[in-house]
């Protein structure tokens, strides 16, 4: 009797669970799925929504149809992206060369600024980090001002710099990286002090070998977050040719909704994979970041 | 003249010094140095022709229309959103303690959205909040109206589903971080003793939880600042009047080139969240004694 109730709350607790999963994988998934489709199929789907599409020509069911499996398969969307709208792949290449500059700089000035944090402690070095804190926590709209102002003096707005430098010395990695480094143990320090190693080295010869897999998920996050940036390109790039892929593709034309799909799907990719290979230490990452004392 | 500055102390200071150098340059010159400058905007007439006009430029922004719509639709968003983003990523954290199978998969796919750029799957929410779109037809099998959700009152609450699809995957894993560091023996001791799921939960487990339900409220409400680039990518510039947000505000006053307005703003936020991240500071400050002693 009781063992049936048991078995009973598991199923019920596991399709709990599929129902939440559904929920959460199916837009991402019906987003891949409809990229496989026709430009007909799609129009004849979406005409209704994405209005622009009504050319005249092609036939648009009244109501919406939601489809997951296409009626025929096909990369043409793929192959119209790749062959004959650059534009497109050009808005991806934005995105990247703003984005890696960022992980890359970010990470690297922080590596070494969190040596600096948990190395030595001190009043004012704990008011900086408690500073840093509160900078990381502080939204877009109050940030963008000064960096606006700052760009403007620098002569690099609508530049990529006017992105990359304030990305490069956000304050996030400094924080994760430091409260990953604190729990190193200071024996360490010691012994290769007497050994006669100087700082630098103990920096990149005991520090960063055991702060690889931090290093690692702080990266993943970085990467996510400027891989989905909106807010600083629409105030600090007003030329449309340099937007990344991630402002230009709710820009895309409505006649082109199937191309959208492909694109949409094809701008997924690099995260999708560095999620895939990096869950682990993107877990370990955020249960890092659960607490605000460093 | 190199001895004095070889003792332990200096030299321990000036390594510390050389390691946070080039952050700390960075940070003042692109946060701190400007900020400074949008303090004095906010305190002058115009750039131009400066003079000191101390609380003139906030009382303007506060009685600003659009601002004061922008602060109304971020609260009741915020109202909305964030009890639901706690309690519905403490139930998932939950619902991954149970002995269910597959639970590895079942947190990846949790976790899946976070990794998903808005813009990728913004055509596919366009199409089930559209007045023709899915969820109406969905719903008129029960007989409701259909309703443009994007152009209507409940035009939050579709931001608050995106929202909580974005951001319920980070939140479990701080809950779940959370559960894992309740001692073991407790729960041991409170089973031998028989007692119930409901009494381990509420008496063990939401004692140990509570700071982690405090910091995820503080941060779910500073991320319903955040929720722009949801609304922006569904409706653009100028979205239905309960979607304007403060990121809106400043995009326009940005145009006008209004950097008085834009400061003032920016200031005004600003004290806001300071008062949220004190907030966050002292739950950490009181809990982390109650539960580490």
């Amino acid at each position: 009797m009781k063992r049936a109730k048991h078995l009973f709350r598991r199923a019920f607790m596991t399709l709990v669970a599929a129902l939440f999963a559904i929920s959460f994988l199916m837009p991402t998934v019906l987003t891949i799925s409809n990229s496989f489709m026709t430009q007909s199929e799609i129009n004849s789907n979406y005409g209704s929504v994405f209005t622009a599409a009504k050319d005249g020509k092609t036939y648009i069911s009244e109501a919406v149809n939601l489809k997951f499996i296409p009626d025929k398969v096909t990369f043409s969307q793929y192959i119209t992206t790749f062959i004959k709208s650059p534009e497109y792949l050009l808005k991806f290449w934005n995105s990247v060369i703003l984005v890696v500059p960022i992980v890359l700089l970010q990470v690297g000035v922080a590596a070494v600024a969190a040596y600096g944090f948990s190395r030595w402690r001190g009043k004012v070095r704990d008011s900086i980090f408690f500073f840093y804190v509160i900078l990381m926590l502080m939204p877009y709209q109050v940030t963008l001002v000064p960096n606006y102002l700052v760009s403007d003096f620098l002569g690099i707005l609508n530049t990529r710099w006017a992105i990359i430098f304030p990305g490069a010395f956000a304050p996030f990695s400094v924080f994760l990286l430091t409260k990953f480094m604190r729990r190193i143990p200071v024996s360490q320090i010691e012994a290769a002090k007497l050994d006669g190693s100087s700082e630098w080295q103990i920096f990149t010869r005991i520090y960063l070998p055991q702060c690889r897999s931090a290093l690692y998920s702080i990266a993943i996050l970085v990467f996510i977050d400027y891989w989905n940036m909106v807010e600083q390109p629409l105030i600090l790039l007003k030329d449309a040719e340099m937007q990344p892929l991630s402002v230009y593709l709710s820009t895309i034309n409505s006649g082109e909704i199937g191309l959208a799909f492909a694109v949409a799907t094809i701008y997924m990719i690099p995260s999708l994979l560095l999620f895939l290979h990096g869950e682990e230490y993107l877990v370990e990452g955020i249960a890092q970041s659960g607490s605000v004392k460093g | 003249m190199r001895r004095s500055f070889g003792t332990p102390k200096t030299k321990d200071f000036l390594q510390s010094v050389a390691f946070l150098a080039p952050s700390v340059l960075g940070v003042t010159v692109f946060f701190i140095a400007p900020f400074a400058i949008v303090v004095y905007y906010a305190l002058v007439s115009s750039p131009n022709d400066p003079e000191f006009v101390f609380l003139k430029n906030f009382i303007d922004v506060l009685h600003n229309s659009s601002f004061l719509t922008a602060a109304k639709n971020t609260a009741t968003f915020a109202a909305v959103a964030v009890p639901l983003a706690v309690v519905l990523s403490l139930c998932l954290a939950l619902l991954l303690e149970q002995k269910i199978p597959g639970k590895s998969m079942f947190r990846t796919f949790f976790l899946s959205p976070m990794m998903v750029p808005v813009a990728s799957v913004v055509l596919i929410w366009q199409v089930i909040f559209h007045a023709k779109g899915t969820l109406n037809q969905f719903l008129a099998l029960f007989g409701v109206q259909a309703v443009d959700w994007l152009k209507s009152p409940y035009c939050q609450l579709v931001v608050v589903v995106l929202f909580l699809w974005k951001n319920l995957g980070y939140n479990m894993i701080l809950f779940m971080a959370a559960l894992n560091n309740i001692p073991k023996e407790l729960l041991e001791v409170a089973d031998v003793e028989g007692a119930s799921a409901a009494h381990k939960f509420f008496h063990i487990k939401l004692r140990y939880l509570s700071p982690t339900v405090l910091f995820v409220t503080i941060l779910s409400m500073i991320n319903s600042f955040k929720v722009f680039r949801e609304v922006y990518l569904l409706s653009g510039d100028y979205p239905y009047e309960g979607l304007y947000t403060l990121q809106h505000f400043m995009n326009n006053t940005f145009l006008s080139y209004n950097f008085q307005k834009l400061s003032a703003a920016a200031i005004l936020l600003a004290i806001v969240m300071v008062i949220l991240i004190a907030l966050l500071f002292k739950v950490e400050d009181i809990f982390g004694k109650d539960v580490e002693g």
